[in-house]
């Protein structure tokens, strides 16, 4: 594939979903958004601006806005509930077990200030555990668009296409946004964005773009990356995972999560059962985030397109030394 | 079979032969909380037998009542209430807690029970889902009520509290909540584990109706139930006096039955007390 894509522009992934909730909001009649007092810091006052009969507000209280959300869900409605990601998944993941995913309710909940790119507010509201805990609970769908364009789409779909529970992740700063309004995309799908046979990269959130960007760079090294957007967490599209392991024999993952429960384990629990090959973890290792402005906390984390540009570069080496089977 | 009883009388008797079936599946189970089954008995009986809109033929009925059960862990009251009603067989009931049942040990909906609102079982849940159904409710202009079954242990959850703001800020007459106040949990008494004490002001501050009946009345829970559905503007709160293992005087008021069944020898004998009781 030979597309480069361009930034159009830097925008906050919240805002995509703020718009898209927005959009399902007028097509659905029986979409019903909840707001546990953060509402516009999550995007979710477009909706409740232009929908005040369907707006819910619940205040900070997170363990109720999930039940509340389950009991809308039984009787019919879409419920859609956004705050921070350290709250929604996590203050809340005995209620979303029980509530929610034992009961298999179509109930969309929203993670936002995703990662350590949520800056200077430091560890309590980076949300870097959000995508473990969510992804081993039966029943749920978990979400984790790259960018602003591609998480008003997976938000419609959240909203319309998912049945049962639903997990979307995404961030506050404002980054490049580059997918096209006109993408191909489907739940459980991954996207492939760069081709190449050398090595994959599969990253989600943020880091696709640094992913992509880190591509472009080892191309003029003549080193042909293969880059895969996991935008969905789970179910894992596991086609598209054994074949970048079978075609390109090594992979690094890249998220602004911990390395341990997220994408790249998930990554791995298929790598390992369907085709072992060696593999790098780009993450938070087991560690707290703390304050500061956002570029300078992925630098410091090694979440840029360079860390992941070296972790190729290493990776490549090791794929070069037959494993010893 | 949309049928009401209002007939206190006949209502205990119901009761009677409700509790006898609990006490049988318990004792064919080997496990399950006994005390709490037995003292929230009437209260199941009077809602499905007197107070529900619903109907054992058409679980899923539109405008049914709903009743949440937030205390999962007395269901075999429940799934003996549903029986007796209706729902499935009552032979049904021997296979509670085995493997393959639609009698889980907790309810869970998706074994497919006929009649069953919620899967629950996690204390300090029920109260925000009823919530939420009450909310759709007054939204879509239903009439339907949503009744919700708490236990007292249980609003030593903080999450009860947070529903309990939420239920009075929407106004919801649309919801009748019911607390088993039997006065003991696993571990003693409520009020020596955590005291739950002035509990009818703490609800009234919270902006809830509160009426106060003994639980294993049927006159007095029945006009508990009349009145908790004639207020306006607010949600209503039943604190049920109750004594766990109500019926079999052995085991009544003993906090050690909380979460025991009985053996088959015990079963005989806690039988024939009931049906001295009677």
């Amino acid at each position: 594939m030979r597309i480069r894509f361009s930034n159009k522009g830097d925008k906050p992934t919240k805002a995509g979903f703020g718009e898209g909730l927005l959009d399902a909001g007028c097509r659905i009649p029986e979409v019903v958004a909840l707001g546990a007092d953060i509402t516009a810091s999550v995007g979710v006052n477009l909706f409740a601006n232009r929908f005040p009969e369907r707006f819910l507000s619940l205040g900070i209280a997170e363990q109720n806005c999930i039940g509340v959300a389950a009991g809308l869900a039984l009787e019919g409605k879409t419920p859609v509930f956004a705050t921070y990601g350290v709250f929604a998944a996590l203050r809340t993941t005995d209620q979303i077990r029980v509530s929610v995913c034992y009961n298999n309710l179509h109930v969309v909940i929203g993670g936002a200030h995703a990662g350590v790119s949520v800056g200077p507010d430091g560890a309590t509201h980076q949300a870097l555990e959000d995508l473990a805990v969510m992804r081993v609970l039966p029943n749920m769908t978990v979400l984790s668009p790259c960018d602003a364009t591609q998480t008003k789409i997976a938000t419609q779909h959240a909203i319309n296409k998912v049945n049962g529970p639903v997990y979307i992740r995404f961030g506050r700063e404002a980054m490049p946004d580059f997918t096209s309004e006109n993408q191909s995309f489907e739940v459980g799908k991954a996207q492939q964005l760069h081709g190449g046979n050398d090595i994959t990269i599969i990253a989600t959130g943020h880091l696709v773009w640094e992913a992509l960007q880190a591509a472009y760079q080892l191309k003029k090294e003549k080193i042909h990356v293969r880059v895969i957007n996991m935008h969905t967490i789970k179910p894992i599209d596991r086609e598209t995972i054994i074949r970048a392991a079978r075609e390109t024999g090594a992979i690094v993952t890249a998220e602004e999560h911990q390395v341990a429960g997220g994408m790249g384990s998930a990554v791995a629990e298929v790598v390992a059962r369907e085709y072992p090959v060696p593999m790098n973890f780009i993450g938070m290792p087991d560690r707290f985030g703390e304050s500061g402005n956002p570029r300078e906390l992925m630098q410091k984390f090694g979440m840029t397109a360079h860390t992941i540009e070296k972790a190729v570069l290493s990776l490549l080496q090791r794929k070069n030394i037959p494993f010893n089977h | 079979m949309r049928t009401k009883l209002t007939d206190p009388k006949r209502l205990q008797e119901i009761s009677c032969r409700i509790r006898r079936s609990i006490l049988l599946s318990l004792c064919e189970a080997g496990s399950g909380h006994l005390g709490g089954s037995l003292g929230i008995t009437d209260v199941f009986t009077a809602l499905y037998f007197s107070v529900l809109n619903h109907d054992p033929k058409d679980p899923d009925w539109a405008d049914r009542d709903r009743l949440i059960l937030s205390i999962g862990h007395v269901a075999p009251a429940l799934y003996a209430t549903l029986a007796h009603r209706g729902y499935f067989p009552e032979k049904e009931l021997s296979t509670l807690r085995k493997l393959g049942s639609r009698l889980q040990g907790h309810p869970g909906r998706e074994h497919g029970l006929p009649g069953l609102e919620l899967s629950a079982g996690s204390l300090g849940q029920g109260l925000s889902v009823a919530v939420g159904r009450a909310i759709a409710g007054k939204m879509d202009q239903q009439r339907w009520r949503v009744y919700c079954i708490l236990g007292d242990g249980e609003l030593q959850e903080g999450s009860v509290w947070e529903a309990a703001m939420s239920a009075s800020f929407y106004k919801l007459d649309n919801l009748i909540a019911i607390v088993d106040r039997n006065g003991v949990q696993i571990d003693g008494k409520t009020e020596e584990v955590m005291a739950l004490e002035p509990l009818k002001e703490k609800w009234q501050s919270f902006g809830w109706t509160v009426f106060e009946c003994n639980g294993n009345n049927h006159e007095e829970i029945l006009s508990a139930m009349n009145l908790a559905q004639q207020v306006s503007d607010k949600p209503a709160m039943i604190l049920a006096q109750t004594r766990m293992g109500y019926g079999v005087k052995t085991i009544e008021g003993d906090y050690r039955w909380h979460g025991k069944a009985p053996s088959k020898q015990e079963v005989e004998e806690f039988i024939r007390e009931l049906e001295e009781e009677k």
